[in-house]
C-alpha cells in the first residue's frame, strides 16, 4: 500500500485568500443569521473592508518573505509565492477597497438594494484573483479564473430591476464561460503535449527536449492566449467589453476594469513567461498581432462613442493594447513596465468612474454631449474628469505618461518598432477623443444658454465623503507616481525580478 | 498493443475535438439562452473526454483528476447561469431569448 503523504501547507503563502474567503463567509453567515429588520449591509461592508485590510497586512509579510528568501512556491507546487505575485495581489486589493468605497453610495443613490451578499462577492471575486496572482499550474489558473469570474457574473447583473444590468450579466456569463472552455481546451492539448499541468513542469520539459510533432502544444498555447484575451478584453475577443462594462452598475465596472485586468495580465504573463518561455518566438508573434489590432481597434472604437460609460469601456481596451506591447517585449524590462502600466492603470480607470458615479443620474447613461458647461456647473467634477482624461491620455506630469513611456521604451529595447510607433500613433489619436470630452466639459459654456431645468434640478448635488476618498485617493496616487516614478518602477523591478 | 492504444485514442481525440466544435459553433449561432448553456456544457465535457484520452495515452492519473475540478467548476456555473435566465424571466414573462437581451449594442 501506498502511504499518501499531504503536502506541506504554507499558510504564509495563503494567508491573503483564506482571510478573504473567511470574510466573506462570516458575512454570508452573519446575513443567514441575523433578523430580518436588522440592517446588515454596514456590519457586512465593515467586515469586508477589515477583511481587505488583513489581507493587505498579510501581502506586505509576504513581501518581506520574498525580499529576504527570494521566490517560492507552495502546496506542492501549486502556487508561487513571489514578488510578482505580491504585486498583482497588491493591485486587486486597492482596487476592491475603492470599488466597495464607491459602492454604498452608489447603490443608496441609485435607489438599489443593498444586500449584504454584494460585499461577500467582491471578496470571492477578489480572492480568486489573489489565487490567479499566484498560480503555478494550469489547473490552478483555470480553477482562480472561474472562482474570480461566478462572483462578476452575479455583480453585474447585481440591479435586478434594471434590465441593461441583467443583459450585461448574461452577455458576460455566456462569453465568459465560453472563453473558459476555450481556454481549458488549451490546457488539455498542452497537457495532452507536455504531459503535465505544472508551469515549471512544462518549462523542464519544454527545455529538454526537441518535440517532434508540436501542433499540439501551439494549439494549446494559441487557445490558452485566446481564452485569457478575452478576460483582458483584447480585440477581437472584446464583444462583450462595451456592452457588460456600460450595463453593470458603475463601481463593479470600475472593479471589473481594474482589477480583473490586472488578474488577467498575471496568468497571461507567468504561463508565457515562465511555462512557454522556450516558444517566445512563436507567442511574440502571436501577441505582436493582438497588440496592434487591440491598438487600433479600442482607439478607433472609442472615436464613435457618444456615452461617457462605453467611452471608457473602449479605453480600456486600447490600455489593454499598450499592456500587451510590454508583454510582447519577452523581456524583465518589458514585465516590469506591464506591472507599472497595470498599477497606474488601476488608479487612472477607478478614477474616472467614481466620476461616472459622482454624475449621478438614472441609469448611468451620460451622454458626452449633456456633459457641455459642466466647467460651470459643476466644476470640481469636470477638473476632476479632465484630470484622469489626461492622465489616460499619458500627458506628462502624470502618471499615464510614466507608463506609456515604460511600455514603448521595453518595445524598443526588444526591437519591436512597428509595436512602437503603434502605440504612439493611437496615443496621438487618443489624445482626440479625450479632449472631445474635455472640450465638451469647458468650451461651449458661453454660446449656449444653459436650460433651467439643468440648474434647478441637479441630479445628485454633493459627493458623499467616501466617493471623495476615492477621488482623492486616485488623484494624489496619479500625480505621486508621475512625478516621482521611482518607488513604484522600483517595487515592480524587483517584482519581475521572479523568471 | 501499443499501436491499438495510440489509434484509439486519436479516436477519443477526435471525438472531442467535434464535441467541441459543436459547441462552440452551437453557442454563436443559437439564440435561445437556454441551448447557449447547454452549448457551453457540451465544450467542457468535450474537454474531459480529452482529458480522460489523454490521461489514458500518457498513463497519467493527473488528467483524470483534472475533470473532477472541471465538473465542479461546471456546476458552479449552471447555478449562476440559471440564477440570471430566472432574473430576465421573471421582469419579461414571454421568453428569454438572445433577441430580448438586445439595449446595449456592441
Amino acid at each position: 500500500m501506498i502511504a499518501i503523504v499531504a503536502p506541506r501547507v504554507d499558510w504564509t503563502s495563503i494567508a491573503p485568500v483564506v482571510v478573504l474567503v473567511a470574510a466573506a463567509l462570516l458575512i454570508v453567515l452573519f446575513k443567514a443569521i441575523s433578523r430580518d429588520r436588522v440592517r446588515t449591509y454596514e456590519p457586512a461592508l465593515l467586515i469586508g473592508v477589515l477583511g481587505l485590510a488583513l489581507s493587505a497586512f498579510y501581502l506586505t509579510k509576504q513581501w518581506s518573505v520574498v525580499v529576504d528568501g527570494g521566490p517560492s512556491d507552495a502546496l506542492a507546487h501549486m502556487t508561487a509565492l513571489d514578488g510578482f505575485s505580491v504585486f498583482i495581489s497588491v493591485i486587486v486589493i486597492i482596487s476592491a477597497i475603492l470599488m466597495l468605497l464607491l459602492s454604498s453610495e452608489y447603490l443608496v443613490a441609485r435607489g438599489i438594494e443593498s444586500r449584504p451578499e454584494y460585499v461577500a462577492l467582491v471578496l470571492m471575486s477578489a480572492a480568486g484573483m489573489l489565487v490567479m496572482a499566484g498560480a503555478n499550474d494550469l489547473i490552478v489558473v483555470f480553477v482562480a479564473l472561474e472562482v474570480l469570474s461566478i462572483p462578476l457574473y452575479v455583480l453585474a447583473a447585481y440591479d435586478r430591476t434594471r434590465a441593461r444590468s441583467l443583459e450585461a450579466g448574461i452577455k458576460y456569463f455566456v462569453l465568459g464561460a465560453f472563453s473558459s472552455a476555450i481556454f481549458l481546451y488549451g490546457v488539455a492539448l498542452v497537457y495532452g503535449a507536455t504531459g503535465t499541468t505544472s508551469l515549471e513542469g512544462i518549462q523542464t520539459f519544454l527545455a529538454t527536449r526537441v518535440l517532434v510533432n508540436e501542433g499540439s502544444l501551439i494549439a494549446g498555447m494559441v487557445l490558452l492566449l485566446v481564452g485569457l484575451a478575452f478576460k483582458v478584453a483584447a480585440v477581437p475577443f472584446h464583444m462583450w467589453t462595451p456592452d457588460v462594462y456600460e450595463g453593470s452598475p458603475s463601481p463593479v465596472t470600475a472593479f471589473m476594469a481594474s482589477a480583473t485586468k490586472a488578474a488577467g495580465f498575471a496568468a497571461l504573463l507567468r504561463i508565457l513567461y515562465t511555462a512557454l518561455a522556450q516558444y517566445s518566438s512563436d507567442w511574440r508573434q502571436l501577441i505582436f498581432a493582438l497588440a496592434l489590432v487591440t491598438l487600433l481597434g479600442g482607439t478607433f472604437g472609442a472615436l464613435w462613442q457618444t456615452d461617457l460609460k462605453r467611452l471608457l469601456a473602449y479605453s480600456s481596451i486600447a490600455h489593454a493594447g499598450y499592456i500587451l506591447i510590454g508583454v510582447q517585449a519577452g523581456t524583465a524590462k518589458g514585465l516590469q513596465s506591464s506591472l507599472v502600466y497595470l498599477f497606474v492603470y488601476a488608479f487612472m480607470t477607478i478614477g474616472a468612474f467614481a466620476i461616472v458615479v459622482a454624475l449621478g443620474g438614472t441609469d448611468d447613461l451620460h451622454a458626452i454631449s449633456d456633459l457641455r458647461a459642466y466647467g460651470r456647473r459643476r466644476p470640481v467634477i469636470a477638473a476632476l474628469l479632465a484630470f484622469f482624461l489626461l492622465a489616460q491620455a499619458g500627458i506628462p506630469p502624470t502618471a499615464g505618461f510614466i507608463a506609456k513611456l515604460g511600455v514603448f521604451a521595453a518595445a524598443a529595447g526588444a526591437h519591436s518598432y512597428a509595436l512602437l510607433i503603434a502605440g504612439v500613433v493611437t496615443s496621438v489619436i487618443a489624445a482626440f477623443f479625450y479632449l472631445r470630452v474635455i472640450l465638451t466639459m469647458y468650451a461651449a459654456a458661453d454660446e449656449q444658454e444653459l436650460p433651467d431645468e439643468l440648474e434647478t434640478a441637479p441630479t445628485w448635488p454633493a459627493i458623499g465623503v467616501p466617493v471623495a476618498a476615492v477621488l482623492a485617493i486616485c488623484v494624489v496616487m496619479t500625480v505621486w507616481v508621475g512625478v516621482l516614478p521611482t518607488i513604484i518602477i522600483d517595487f515592480a523591478r524587483d517584482a519581475s525580478l521572479i523568471f | 498493443m501499443i499501436a491499438a492504444t495510440h489509434l484509439s485514442s486519436t479516436y477519443y481525440l477526435t471525438f472531442a475535438a467535434i464535441l467541441f466544435g459543436i459547441g462552440a459553433v452551437g453557442l454563436l449561432v443559437r439564440r435561445n439562452v437556454l441551448v447557449m448553456f447547454m452549448c457551453v456544457e457540451l465544450m467542457l465535457n468535450a474537454v474531459n473526454v480529452t482529458f480522460v484520452a489523454f490521461s489514458r495515452a500518457l498513463n497519467d492519473i493527473s488528467g483524470q483528476a483534472i475533470v473532477f475540478f472541471v465538473l465542479v467548476v461546471a456546476a458552479a456555473e449552471v447555478a449562476i447561469g440559471l440564477a440570471i435566465i430566472v432574473a430576465i424571466f421573471r421582469r419579461r414573462r414571454n421568453g428569454a431569448t438572445a433577441d430580448d437581451v438586445d439595449l446595449l449594442q456592441g
